[in-house]
């Protein structure tokens, strides 16, 4: 997608700022804001992932809902409560279990070696 | 989740001085030293301190927060009288104004509740060969206690509750949904009525050298099936890491045989893997509810934001355990 936008960009922003906080800030402080400073250093690499690899996911979300004739996870949750799936129940699992996974991409990868 | 040191969330030196002051009036203690806070639950705080030479900690329900003490001391002496390890109860502060709040104060118990310690550390080596023998032994006492002796707790359906919690916190879950198809479709018939603690894993643990010294937190302790707390001992959550199904320590047949042999009552395997599912389900909309106190702005935290993000894990989990089970 065009921006005007220079480098750095902004995954090279987070991760400038991921690697100062584990180089100098994680070695400077006590235990308890080193695990806070992991929670962050985390948060910041999940959100490098998702602008690198966010936009074919939503791509590929869009196609799965669009399959079972959904706007959006709102309106997939509210029929399957419903029971207006209940003749598709496989198909909508196999569909949404590759959303789950398209998450753990993002959120966790390393949560799928297990 | 672990019990840390928390000297940061002390306000003022004069706040702790007029608790401990207070505390040494209810207890009728000369002196009362080394009071700290540490981490509590979201309704309660806690703290430790010692009285005349002896360790206590203070439980007390944190300003603000609606629905007291509840039952909690009560179930605490009766959990003690049936011989389940618990903190001896030292003072029943559920009716008092002494500490403004409603509290109580138990004898401290030593050991660690961190779970990757206890899952680690070489001092727990024979702790981790006991455990399922020991959580099997202390929740068939738990659960054998007659429920007409204590009044009070809640009887709810806990898969309506989890429902009404989804709903009110209005985030989409396409999984939970399928997830709440399959657990009406597959209810057990619940044959037992009982007391459950409703917590019961490593972190509520008071872990010593030879295993469970001492059951914690009783605060979400209803009545329910029985099985719901063996299904929730096995939540992948509750095995910080480990590959064992039980806590990240032991095997469901260790804990299945230690709870027949104590109650002499056979556990259905299919019953508490059903709960367990039940108990991933739970922890996925828990992720949910801590991330919106942060969004909401109850609590700024970039630690209950990750947790937003955490929800997968639990769809993962959720996945997995149905699998070949739709």
């Amino acid at each position: 997608m065009a921006h005007p936008h220079d480098v750095p960009t902004s995954t090279q922003l987070l991760e400038a700022v991921r690697q100062w906080l584990e180089r100098d800030v994680m070695p400077a402080v006590d235990a308890r804001l080193q695990f806070h400073g992991r929670v962050a250093m985390n948060l910041l690499a999940m959100v490098e992932r998702e602008i690198e690899i966010g936009p074919d996911q939503a791509v590929q979300h869009s196609q799965r809902l669009s399959t079972l004739g959904c706007a959006d996870d709102s309106e997939l949750a509210q029929r399957i409560k419903n029971g207006e799936m209940d003749d598709r129940l496989d198909e909508v699992r196999a569909l949404v279990y590759a959303s789950v996974i398209d998450k753990l991409q993002v959120a966790n990868p390393k949560y799928l070696e297990k | 989740m672990a019990r840390t040191w928390q000297s940061s969330d002390v306000k003022t030196t004069a706040l702790v001085d007029a608790l401990a002051s207070d505390l040494s009036g209810v207890l009728g203690a000369r002196e009362v030293s080394n009071l700290r806070r540490l981490t509590g639950g979201a309704s309660r705080e806690t703290w430790r301190f010692d009285a005349d030479g002896s360790a206590f900690v203070l439980q007390r329900v944190r300003p603000g927060t609606i629905g007291g003490l509840k039952q909690e001391p009560s179930v605490l002496l009766m959990a003690a009288q049936h011989g389940v390890p618990v903190p001896e109860l030292v003072f029943d502060g559920s009716a008092s104004t002494a500490l403004t709040e409603p509290f109580m104060i138990v004898r401290a118990v030593e050991g660690e509740t961190i779970a990757r310690k206890i899952q680690r550390d070489d001092a727990f080596g024979l702790a981790r060969q006991n455990f399922c023998r020991d959580a099997g032994a202390a929740l068939a006492k738990l659960h054998s206690i007659d429920v007409a002796e204590v009044s009070g707790l809640e009887n709810e359906d806990q898969v309506v509750r989890y429902r009404d919690v989804l709903d009110f916190l209005n985030q989409p879950h396409p999984t939970f949904e399928l997830v709440f198809h399959w657990l009406r479709a597959h209810a057990p018939e619940s044959q037992r009525r009982t007391i459950v603690h409703g917590d019961f894993r490593l972190g509520n643990l008071m872990i010593g050298a030879e295993g469970i010294a001492a059951v914690l937190d009783w605060e979400l302790a209803h009545l329910g099936d029985p099985m719901e707390d063996l299904g929730w001992l096995c939540v992948k959550a509750w095995r910080f890491g480990g590959a064992a199904p039980v806590a990240g320590l032991g095997t469901y047949d260790d804990l299945f045989a230690s709870y027949e042999q104590h109650s002499g009552i056979a556990v259905d395997a299919d019953a508490v893997r059903w709960w367990q599912v039940l108990g991933t389900l739970k922890w996925g909309i828990i992720c949910i509810s801590q991330a919106s106190t942060h969004l909401s702005g109850v609590m700024r935290s970039h630690e209950l934001a990750a947790i937003g993000r955490r929800v997968c894990e639990n769809e993962y989990d959720l996945f997995q355990l149905l699998e070949g089970e739709w």
